[in-house]
């Protein structure tokens, strides 16, 4: 435990420091130094992360029975606003916090290798290096949150290294509306996130994880004695409060219809993308519902509900979009939506404690997975791009044999994510589809379909990179192979994707020993009623796009014709980014803040106006009291303690 | 007692340094100063590591941990303070340096005293022990007329505020029949010439910590003497008159609170507006930073009127506070006027061109005296008004939070002088001396990270518990 607890602010202070010493005085170091050095000592951060996590999950300090405990590794006030509202800044320890940090730190590492080699020689890389930095710390401290507030600094920390790598290419004029756009949204997201916040402290008199995750008799206590009873419009006050919550998630974590931002984000450098717009950040509003589980599941159960469904449309309205793109990364981002909608969908059918909250089980679990063969998969896109040196798939084809390690690593990515064993995906999947049709009958259908869409897109993709034949005009010039420190990364999620899937098929390792919701391990099985068709769907989906995209055919653009309506729809995102400019430039600026901004500029400016010319004014007319003659002075002092005695005494 | 005893004999040992080796070799002699005053800082630490409260002199002087801090923290402001001196004191001061480090010591001693004392008689020569030296500094610099009138308003006004204080004590006296604080909060009753005794001794202090209306005297004297001096004044001397006012007031009249807090809260309120208005129109930027000071120190007011444990933490915090960014202010004003004799705000137009480092640390000083976050100003802001609202008095702190918006104003005019105003003959590129640089360094550090430290905070409010 002191042991730990002294290793703990390593996690976030080492992170910080290379910011700062990368931010200062990165241009005085050649690019290669910082590179490696960035690099060096974020390694040191994973290997405290993984050891922090072994001892938490391995040494049986931290577990009573089977049961995890809450461990705080340290908390340090930072500001007290009265008697019993603290914002702290610590490090809460537990299953859910060691799985991200496991999750954060690889997936970090890995790209910081990676883009030793992705961004060499560009502009700004020590820059870059800088802001992975920033972005990890923040991360970090997101995750080792030990109150909500201490959450949303880091979470708001997260979307600024977020914008700030998005435009990368700041001379870019894509990339800067594209960050633009990123920050706004998620940052009208957050909004709702601190009201949310807000009602939440204002009952419950607290910041703090420990009471209010805390459960006692089927209840959080502290949510049910203070808030139970109150309501706002007709709606109890905490559902609000956590609907609000959930908002600012939905926000990072691209639910619709605050999706709209991600697609666009991948205007970034691809490392980036890999690490922040597939596998951390953007879970991090899945991370945010699991952390106040228990709130949603006794508290607040229909807003749970309500992200069930919410996710549901999500993944399969993401899923569809996917099949029509033709931009690798585009692809890639609407299956990150798709799939981060999957991990809602999770929780949001799951129940508390045992083999009731498979779903939450299963969505930490996919999670784990997903940002491992995500990650792999737009490494290996950025690759692919690298050698191509176009996002379109029409640029590419017939890669197989030019790009050896990057066809194999991605190969077994698509199989993961299309749900095939005995790869990791197959098995998360499988469990959040049980817990689905043990649920919500309705729910399990659309993710069903999703299952099977999912494999039909992945599988386009990866026959349109590296069979189909190759692009018409020839390739830009002869494609080749990455460097090692490029294909390390993607040979390492690969294996780490395979050993996972394997170890859980021959039963050596299960999920649900380390995390559940209530931190007390549990058992499952495989059911083969549901895997045996999810597989089916999922070989149906790849036999159609095998079909389709194997070899250049026909076959696709007649395909095509059959669909021509929804595809044109789907091909263009349905037309949410037109309806989202319609009404803002429309309806919000023309109609609602023209006649405010004149009601601003005459009404109000003009009363701060009149203010500062009164201030200005009484300045003016009362300097002549400073006349500098001392028995003037004298004067003003007799006179000031005369009339206080005159106000102060009773007469 | 350490500190005190301590200080004595460094202050004897800069006056026999200065007598012996001062004539021949000057910079000798103020670097072993300096370095006497250091060593007296770095032992006071170490004595408040292993402390337990004392009283002397029969209850007449006490002492306790928050104190020791407070002696502290106006030693460290002592060190900064000569450190931005020494390039004065080695070229336009030459011949008087060593009656600079000789005086400051003795207000500071005053100070001291005033901090600890418990019994009004000793705050009384605490208190005189502090202005009267302070006037010589005042008049430090001989060759300008300025300084001389400064001097002259300043012995003038102190002499008037003492007779006012003292007439107010012996009231006091009177009434209650004893000068110790604990018996005076014992006999003190709604008798109107125990209040009335009670309203000249807040006078009397209001002179110190210069609130309106006991302030005429600040710009004057703060615009005439030497800038290190008036900064000593502005920050140490005010940051010390404060902390000593509030223990007095917890002290010696804490089972009377109505007494003192409608009085406290219109000076508050006068005094912070007062300040503001004057401060807009200032052109000369040591008499600019005189009206913020006076401004401040009705925000430092705010943690007296709330009276209670937080009030207290959050006025040393916000005296510490302010000290580093009075301080980092002073020490831009310092080394330019030392180098280019030029206080004018216009003089400063364009000076981040010339200038970009220096521009850059006065803007974080008017930042944190604006309370911008995340600037350590604005923790000290934030935990003061905490305090002050905890105990009900909204009103005031609304007052106040509408008054930062009109210092804002004045204090980004200084930002936009130097950063957007172009000028034809901006000053031009500074060399500052090293001692002014490590001053003005460790100053930008606290600025940035205080607010974040935490621990700090805690430390301070652990201590302040029933102090």
């Amino acid at each position: 435990m002191e042991q730990l607890a002294s290793l703990a602010p390593y996690v976030l202070i080492l992170p910080l420091c290379m910011f700062l010493i990368l931010g200062l005085f990165g241009k005085k170091m050649c690019p290669k130094v910082s590179g490696i050095l960035g690099t060096t000592v974020f390694g040191i951060v994973s290997v405290l992360c993984y050891y922090i996590a072994f001892k938490y999950f391995f040494s049986g300090d931290y577990q009573i029975g089977d049961t995890f405990q809450k461990v705080t590794l340290f908390n340090m006030e930072w500001l007290r606003m009265n008697q019993n509202l603290v914002i702290s800044i610590g490090f809460l320890l537990d299953p859910l916090s060691a799985i991200m940090l496991i999750v954060i730190s690889t997936v970090s590492l890995m790209v910081h290798i990676y883009s030793m080699g992705y961004m060499h020689g560009e502009g700004g890389f020590q820059r870059f290096y800088a802001i992975l930095s920033l972005f990890s710390f923040a991360m970090l401290g997101l995750v080792v949150a030990t109150n909500i507030f201490q959450m949303y600094i880091f979470w708001e920390l997260v979307g600024v290294s977020s914008f700030l790598l998005i435009s990368f290419y700041y001379f870019k004029h894509s990339a800067v509306r594209a960050a633009k756009k990123a920050f706004i949204v998620t940052r009208f997201a957050d909004m709702f996130f601190l009201i949310g916040i807000l009602i939440l402290s204002y009952y419950t008199k607290t910041f703090d994880f420990g009471p209010l995750t805390q459960v006692t008799d089927g209840h959080v206590e502290i949510v049910n004695s203070t808030m139970s009873g109150v309501t706002l419009l007709g709606f109890p006050i905490i559902s609000i409060a956590v609907f609000l919550i959930f908002l600012g998630g939905a926000g990072k974590s691209a639910m619709f219809p605050l999706h709209i931002w991600l697609p666009d984000a991948m205007e970034g450098p691809t490392p980036a993308s890999a690490l922040i717009h597939a596998a951390t950040m953007v879970v991090a509003g899945v991370y945010l519902v699991a952390r106040l589980f228990p709130i949603y599941s006794f508290e607040a159960p229909h807003v749970l509900e309500i992200i069930a469904y919410i996710g549901a449309f999500t993944s399969i309205f993401a899923a569809v979009i996917a099949c029509a793109q033709t931009d690798i990364k585009r692809v890639l981002a609407f299956s990150t939506i798709s799939q981060i909608a999957y991990m809602m969908v999770a929780l949001g059918v799951s129940g508390y404690g045992g083999v009731d909250g498979l779903g939450y089980t299963a969505s930490m679990w996919h999670l784990f997975t997903h940002a491992m063969f995500k990650a792999l998969l737009f490494m290996a896109a950025g690759a692919i791009i690298h050698a191509v040196h176009s996002n379109e798939m029409d640029a590419m084809g017939n890669l197989r044999k030019k790009l050896p390690i990057t066809h194999i690593t991605f190969l077994i990515a698509c199989l993961a994510i299309a749900g095939i064993p005995p790869f990791s995906g197959f098995f998360s999947k499988d469990e959040i589809l049980v817990a689905a049709f043990e649920t919500n009958k309705w729910v399990f259908a659309v993710e069903y379909f999703v299952a099977g869409l999912t494999a039909f897109y992945m599988f386009r993709l990866y026959y349109r990179i590296f069979w189909f034949g190759e692009p018409e005009n020839g390739y830009e010039h002869e494609p080749h192979e990455a460097p090692l420190n490029m294909t390390f990364p993607l040979m390492f999620l690969a294996a780490v994707t395979v050993i996972t899937g394997i170890s859980w098929a021959f039963g050596k390792f299960s999920f649900t020993e380390f995390i559940s919701s209530d931190y007390s391990s549990y058992e499952i099985h495989t059911h083969w009623n549901i895997a045996l068709p999810s597989i089916g769907a999922g070989l149906v989906g790849i036999l159609i796009a095998t079909f389709l995209y194997l070899e250049k055919t026909g076959r696709p653009n007649k395909a095509v014709s059959y669909i021509k309506k929804p595809y044109i729809w789907a091909y263009n995102k349905f037309y949410i980014d037109e309806i989202y400019l319609y009404v803002t430039n429309n309806i919000i600026f023309q109609r609602i803040c023209q006649p405010i901004a004149w009601f601003d500029r005459h009404i109000i400016d003009g009363f701060m106006n009149l203010l500062s010319w009164v201030t200005n004014k009484t300045s003016e007319e009362t300097k002549e009291v400073q006349s500098g003659y001392v028995q003037q002075y004298a004067w003003v002092f007799i006179m000031g303690v005369i009339t206080i005695v005159l106000l102060s005494i009773n007469l | 007692m350490n500190h005190e005893i301590s200080l004595v004999v460094v202050m004897i040992l800069v006056l026999l340094a200065d007598l012996t080796i001062g004539d021949k070799n000057k910079k000798a002699s103020q670097l072993l100063s300096i370095g006497l005053f250091l060593a007296h800082t770095i032992l006071c630490f170490q004595w408040s590591n292993s402390f337990s409260p004392t009283e002397a002199f029969s209850g007449m002087y006490l002492t306790s941990e928050i104190h020791m801090f407070v002696k502290n923290m106006l030693n460290i402001g002592t060190v900064l303070v000569f450190l931005y001196a020494y390039y004065w004191n080695t070229h336009e001061n030459k011949s008087h340096a060593g009656e600079f480090y000789f005086l400051t010591l003795s207000t500071l001693l005053g100070m001291y005293l005033m901090i600890s004392s418990g019994n009004f008689l000793l705050f009384y020569i605490g208190l005189e022990t502090a202005s009267i030296p302070m006037a010589t500094l005042v008049a430090l610099n001989k060759k300008r007329e300025e300084s001389a009138e400064a001097a002259a308003k300043y012995i003038l006004t102190a002499a008037f505020s003492s007779g006012v204080m003292i007439f107010g004590i012996s009231m006091l006296y009177a009434t209650c029949g004893t000068l110790y604080f604990d018996g005076i909060s014992a006999n003190f009753s709604d008798f109107n010439l125990s209040i009335m005794g009670l309203v000249f001794f807040i006078a009397g202090i209001g002179f110190k910590i210069s609130l309106v209306p006991f302030h005429l005297w600040t710009a004057d004297t703060y615009q005439g003497a030497p800038t290190s001096v008036t900064a000593y004044l502005s920050v140490i001397s005010k940051g010390a008159a404060a902390f000593a006012f509030m223990c007095i007031l917890m002290k010696a009249f804490s089972n009377y609170p109505e007494a003192w807090k409608e009085i406290m809260w219109w000076i508050i309120v006068v005094t912070i507006t007062v300040g503001n208005l004057f401060a807009i129109r200032q052109k000369n930027l040591k008499r600019f930073l005189a009206f913020s000071s006076i401004s401040q120190a009705g925000y430092i007011m705010l943690g007296v009127i709330a009276g209670s444990d937080q009030g207290m933490a959050s006025l040393v915090f916000y005296t510490l506070i302010y000290m580093f960014t009075n301080l980092a202010a002073f020490g831009i004003i310092s080394s330019i006027e030392d180098q280019t004799g030029k206080v004018s705000m216009d003089d400063y137009d364009g000076l981040y061109d010339t200038n970009p480092k220096l521009a850059v640390v006065m803007m974080l000083a008017m930042f944190s005296l604006g309370g911008i976050p995340p600037f350590a100003g604005f923790f000290s802001k934030f935990f003061i008004f905490m305090a002050a609202a905890e105990q009900g008095e909204y009103l005031l702190v609304f007052l106040a939070l509408l008054n930062t918006i009109i210092s804002l104003y004045y204090y980004l005019l200084v930002v936009k002088a130097m950063f957007i105003k172009k000028s034809d003959s901006p000053l031009p590129t500074i060399k500052i001396d090293n001692m002014s640089k490590v001053g003005l360094i460790i100053c930008t550090i606290c600025i940035l990270a205080l607010g974040f430290i935490s621990p700090l905070y805690s430390f301070i409010a652990e201590r302040s518990f029933g102090f």
